[in-house]
């Protein structure tokens, strides 16, 4: 097989101190079906080691876990050679039922922001999400839209915002974060 | 610019997160119905100037539907409610009348 690359290689970018990267190939696996469903439950415990996360919640920890999409449907997040694994473990955990598990890995890009309360402005710059330290915290997950395109992400406990988005579109989304950190401090958030 | 709250999953944001869908509680007249009330059905909506149902769906976020009662004059929204309803619930229609006593929008009042 041929060897995994992300959208941009592994880029980095440090302005104001507020730091872009690729964060490099991440496995995902789209999980739609019953949220409740104790087969379903116990699925994500074993492959995550965590159990499903609350709504609007994260729960990934050291490049492992679950998000909360939406009533229906998770964003499984393992290790990048994990990812068919996991979806065969999904799919041999839930057969029988009505769900659907779809490695997404490479569909998708990744990146991670982080630089403190910089790094919040830098975000809140594209998103209109309230991103005060009050408001979103460690754990914290969010859909939304990022300056023109769809994108998500959440915050792990340091203070390190992971960014999701189309890979077709990371190239553009690595540009607003990068943009916005070189614009500078707005103040709005310290 | 308005702001909406998903009922889906809680998310509280100004209109670009989410997408019109049109208006709400329409009545499907398909095979079997007179051309008047396909007619009806196909092109006849409601345009007043203040209380009015919509459709909308949560396009930049969890991605469902849900529908919305607001007053077009005020941009001010009354509530939101799943998409699987058939007519506004009670609390709603009640938070319109407080404002606008004796509204009517097609069959609701």
């Amino acid at each position: 097989m041929s060897e995994a690359v992300s959208f941009l290689n592994g880029a980095e970018a440090t302005h104001n101190g507020v730091t872009v990267r690729d964060a490099g190939p991440v496995g995902m696996v789209t999980l739609r079906g019953d949220l409740s469903a104790a087969k379903l439950k116990t699925a994500v415990k074993k492959i995550t080691g965590q159990p499903v996360p609350g709504v609007r919640k994260s729960t990934v920890t050291g490049g492992k876990g679950a998000c909360w999409m939406s009533p229906d449907e998770l964003l499984i997040v393992v290790p990048h050679a994990e990812a068919a694994a996991a979806v065969a473990e999904l799919e041999s955990a839930l057969a029988g039922g009505h769900f659907m598990a779809v490695n997404v890995s490479d569909a998708r890009a990744c990146l991670t922001l982080s630089g403190g309360v910089a790094a919040r402005e830098v975000l809140a710059k594209i998103a209109p999400v309230d991103l005060s330290t009050a408001a979103f915290g460690a754990g914290d997950f969010r859909r939304t839209r990022m300056a023109q395109v769809a994108g998500a992400f959440w915050l792990d406990d340091a203070e390190t915002f992971h960014v999701v988005c189309f890979r077709s579109v990371g190239h553009y989304v690595f540009g607003l974060l990068e943009n916005g950190a070189k614009a500078g401090p707005v103040g709005v958030l310290a | 610019m308005l702001i909406l709250e998903c009922p889906c999953c809680g998310v509280k944001s100004e209109e670009t997160e989410f997408h019109a869908g049109g208006e709400a509680h329409l009545k499907r007249f398909g095979p079997g119905s007179t051309d008047a009330e396909f007619e009806g059905y196909l092109f006849m909506r409601e345009n007043k100037r203040g209380v009015h149902f919509e459709r909308w769906r949560h396009v930049n976020g969890c991605g469902k539907w849900f529908l919305a009662a607001r007053d077009t004059n005020t941009l001010e929204f009354f509530g939101f409610y799943p998409a699987q309803t058939h007519e506004p619930p009670q609390d709603i229609k009640d938070k319109i009348s407080a404002k606008h006593p004796g509204w009517s929008w097609r069959e609701f009042q």
